[in-house]
């Protein structure tokens, strides 16, 4: 097992590797100036702009000099912010996104569980129906559209309460959190909730549901020990690379809600060709999600007593 | 089948019980998460205005990137100096020049000098004096600060000579002959130095509190010292920040709040209507699918022109079918600005554009605009197939290769983009194809030269005429098409440094004539913005120089 986490996280390194790799040149081969801006600049200041970057190096000394950079943790200076290390940067505004992204992850999981057994105990009837409606919806409408539609609503319900029950937008108290994740959440959870009822219905259908049942198990000992918890095992394994993807793709939802986390800069900086947030954010969530599916990887053994891995 | 359902009943009980657990777990997880996020983010929540705290809340649209005033270049750092810095001279509420640090000033046609006021103070209490100009545009010029606006300060004594590294940042012809006076000497008579000295750029930097910053000046709250009417209290990168009252504030004439919250920054301007809506912040923009909206609340709309004018600028560099004036005639003759803005665009606040000067720029007395009309422009299409029959012959060609229009990648460009493509093909048979670029590519395309026509805009610096009169001179950098003219260059000459206003005057409106007859330029639109203010809050002004928005002079009226 220690071995394997091992081997696993050296995979993960080098994942990583090609991953700044890959990022830096395609991110040069961009087209577009990063140092260009609305007011154009005579060549002496132009000069002394690319040696601030070390831009004025070739690409591959500029590479090495990244690479070594990297290895100490160092992303540099953003270009955008002049006065603000890349590291602050991601320092500052991660633990918004993450904070953001676990609760909007708690909220999936939850409610995809929850809904996903509920649909699954009234399969083809009117719960399962309504339930299913709304997640097909919830696959399909794009997080951009729930966001401003909740947040209209949010307008209305204060409008009709007279005080503002909800804040529309901002960031601090746990009531600015809620909407923003569960918006953040929805996809998520339906499709956890779809995940979950099929599930759940394959191992209804079981041979040691059968065999529980006639030696005549009590019927909610049946649910919790044999079907919820081989019905979940899927879930578990998808909810890493979500924890990974929701904290990193929260860009509309902190757009229209106001929240300062990392995934307007890191949407900004392709934008603005800011090279250094590029490469630090870039490198920092893959880094992420490289680890978050290690982590399930490894949990995986702990979970599944039938997952056993060679020693 | 019985025992079927009698089993989904007592699941589905189980289930309830389990719904219950998990609930109570997520609440706690909630709260947990909330007391992390309460150090990240902003609790402070007034509403859009506190009468009892004398404060106010607003949105921001950008975290502004750099608070050094020396080197921000940016409309949202803009915004955040113009209320925490005050240069020598500032404008007021009229738009007119208004004493600022300086108490009075002189300008000859060789240089100017500035009394600053002895009661100027900086948040800390020191006085601001003329050393701390002399410091902050020593540095602007100097090349290692890389200042993106330096060149605003060339026309002072070598500015242009250190800023290119050919001289010392000694050099440069400003010198604080005591605390209180500054002496600045000119590279050529700039009769409009006054409102130079209004821009951000010019604004003081104190070298003590400068260096004992350690290179990190501007980068926190805490790493800025100011000598407007607020100060900057508390800045949360990305997420807010609090003006207050600045105490040594020497104008009671100004910075009437306790306190302007900022406790938004998004430029999602859904995000900003119904953060006003539900009475959060006291003013917001409105697009034209907001209108209908915004009068059923039956809000008072105000409109306002921002400075910014929109234009088809042609590429005049050698081997470009755009050189040819025939060429760039027909096109000009072939479209009416007023249907681009009126049916196309239908953005309310939008004027169809006729001169390279906006309708808000100052001539002698009133409007530069009544005083020197435009060239009437009528849209022509006879002639403007004469002229293209002209390029024709001119260019020895048959047909025109597909034209090149670079634009943006917004929506309304492209709008705008689609409706020049339909036009030009029906009326003159031409073929544009429409290269859209994220920002930093279409200037990299503008620069070097790798298109036809480009969709292009300008913004103003300065309260003067020639922020846009010398957009087109040979040296130029920002005259990215290249036109050159002897004739042009001459008349911007003249506009730079003669000092009799009536003959400087004629000169722009010579300016605004060739601009038309060379067809440097199709003028499209001037943008405007329509927006909507608290009832409660007067004094708010918008800003087509300077600062968008601008509270300086805003105050809660009580009832």
């Amino acid at each position: 097992m220690f071995l394997y986490t091992l081997k696993r996280l050296f995979q993960g390194l080098v994942t990583v590797w090609f991953i700044a790799t890959a990022t830096f040149f395609a991110m040069h081969n961009v087209p577009g100036d990063p140092l260009l801006n609305d007011r154009a600049v005579s060549e002496a200041i132009r000069a002394n702009l690319e040696s601030k970057y070390g831009l004025d190096q070739p690409l591959s000394t500029q590479y090495f000099i990244y690479l070594r950079n990297l290895s100490t943790g160092d992303f540099g200076i953003s270009f955008t912010q002049e006065n603000r290390e890349v590291n602050d940067i991601i320092r500052e505004h991660f633990p918004v996104s993450a904070i953001l992204g676990i609760l909007a992850v708690v909220f999936a999981a939850t409610g995809g569980i929850l809904f996903g057994a509920l649909t699954a105990i009234y399969r083809n009837r009117l719960p399962d129906f309504i339930i299913m409606i709304l997640v097909i919806l919830g696959i399909s409408v794009p997080s951009f559209v729930i966001a401003a539609m909740s947040q209209l609503a949010l307008v209305s319900l204060n409008d009709l309460v007279g005080t503002t029950i909800l804040p529309v937008a901002g960031w601090g108290t746990i009531l600015h959190m809620l909407t923003p994740a569960l918006v953040l959440g929805l996809g998520t959870m339906a499709y956890l909730t779809r995940l979950m009822r099929s599930s759940m219905l394959e191992v209804v259908g079981s041979d040691y549901i059968r065999t529980a049942r006639s030696k005549g198990v009590p019927a909610p000992r049946i649910f919790t020990k044999h079907q919820i918890r081989n019905a979940i095992l899927p879930v578990v394994t998808v909810l890493g690379p979500s924890i990974a993807s929701i904290t990193t793709g929260g860009f509309v939802v902190e757009l229209v809600f106001a929240i300062p986390g990392l995934g307007r800069y890191f949407v900004q900086a392709v934008q603005q060709l800011d090279y250094t947030v590029i490469m630090g954010t870039t490198v920092f969530y893959g880094a992420f999600l490289v680890f978050m599916v290690i982590l399930v990887d490894v949990l995986y053994g702990f979970i599944d007593p039938r997952v056993r891995l060679e020693k | 089948m019985d025992k079927r359902s009698n089993y989904a009943g007592s699941a589905a009980k189980q289930l309830g019980v389990y719904a219950v657990y998990l609930t109570v777990a997520m609440a706690l997880i909630v709260y947990i998460l909330a007391f992390f996020a309460g150090t990240s983010g902003t609790s402070i929540n007034g509403g859009a205005i506190n009468e009892e705290r004398n404060s106010i809340t607003i949105a921001l649209s950008e975290e502004p990137p750099q608070l050094d005033s020396t080197r921000a270049t940016d409309a949202s750092s803009f915004i955040v100096i113009a209320h925490t810095m005050e240069g020598l001279i500032s404008y007021d509420d009229n738009d007119q020049l208004t004493p600022g640090v300086a108490e009075r000033w002189e300008i000859r046609d060789n240089g100017a000098t500035f009394w600053i006021r002895e009661e100027a103070r900086w948040s800390d209490g020191f006085p601001v004096t003329a050393h701390d100009f002399e410091y902050a545009w020593k540095r602007v010029v100097d090349p290692a600060t890389a200042g993106e606006y330096a060149f605003i300060l060339y026309p002072i004594k070598n500015a242009e000579a250190v800023n290119r590294g050919d001289l010392p940042k000694e050099a440069l012809g400003v010198r604080a002959v005591s605390d209180l006076v500054l002496q600045v000497d000119f590279e050529r008579p700039t009769p409009y130095f006054d409102k130079l000295v209004a821009f951000n750029t010019y604004y003081p930097v104190r070298e003590d509190f400068f260096v004992s910053t350690n290179g990190r000046y501007g980068a926190d709250a805490d790493m800025l010292l100011f000598n407007g009417p607020y100060v900057l209290a508390e800045w949360i990168h990305g997420a807010s920040m609090l003006w207050e009252k600045n105490p040594y504030y020497w104008n009671d004439e100004k910075g009437f709040l306790d306190e302007i919250v900022i406790a938004y920054i998004t430029n999602d301007v859904n995000a900003n209507l119904n953060l006003f809506k539900d009475g959060q912040i006291v003013q917001t923009t409105l697009t034209a699918p907001m209108l209908p909206t915004a009068m059923e609340q039956r809000w008072q709309i105000d409109r306002f022109m921002d400075g910014s004018l929109f234009f088809l600028e042609f590429n005049h560099r050698e081997g470009r079918v755009s050189e040819n004036l025939n060429f760039r005639k027909a096109l000009l003759l072939a479209q009416d600005p007023s249907e681009l803005v009126y049916k196309v665009l239908k953005e309310a606040s939008y004027l169809p554009a006729e001169s390279l000067f906006p309708v808000w720029i100052q001539g002698l007395q009133g409007a530069f605009r009544k005083e020197y009309p435009v060239p009437e422009h009528r849209m022509d299409l006879e002639r403007a197939r004469e002229h293209l029959e002209l390029a024709k012959l001119e260019l020895g060609i048959n047909d025109f290769p597909p034209i090149v229009l670079l634009t943006g990648d917004s929506s309304l460009s492209l709008l705008a983009a689609e409706y020049y493509q339909e036009l030009f093909k029906k009326n003159l048979g031409l073929e544009l194809r429409i290269d859209a670029q994220i920002f930093k590519q279409r200037l990299a395309k503008m620069t070097s030269g790798d298109f036809d026509i480009v969709m292009a805009g300008w913004g103003p610096d300065y309260f003067d005429a020639l922020t846009f009169g010398d957009l087109f001179s040979s040296w130029n950098l920002n005259n990215r098409g290249r036109y050159q003219s002897e004739q042009m260059d001459d008349l911007i000459r003249i506009a730079q440094s003669e000092l009799d206003p009536k003959k400087r005057m004629d000169a722009f409106s010579s300016i605004q004539d060739l601009i038309y007859e060379d067809v440097v330029i199709v003028p499209m639109y001037e943008r405007g913005i329509s927006f909507v203010v608290d009832p409660r809050l007067k004094g708010f002004k918008r800003r087509s120089v300077g600062p968008q928005v601008d509270y300086n002079y805003a105050y809660i009226e009580r009832l």
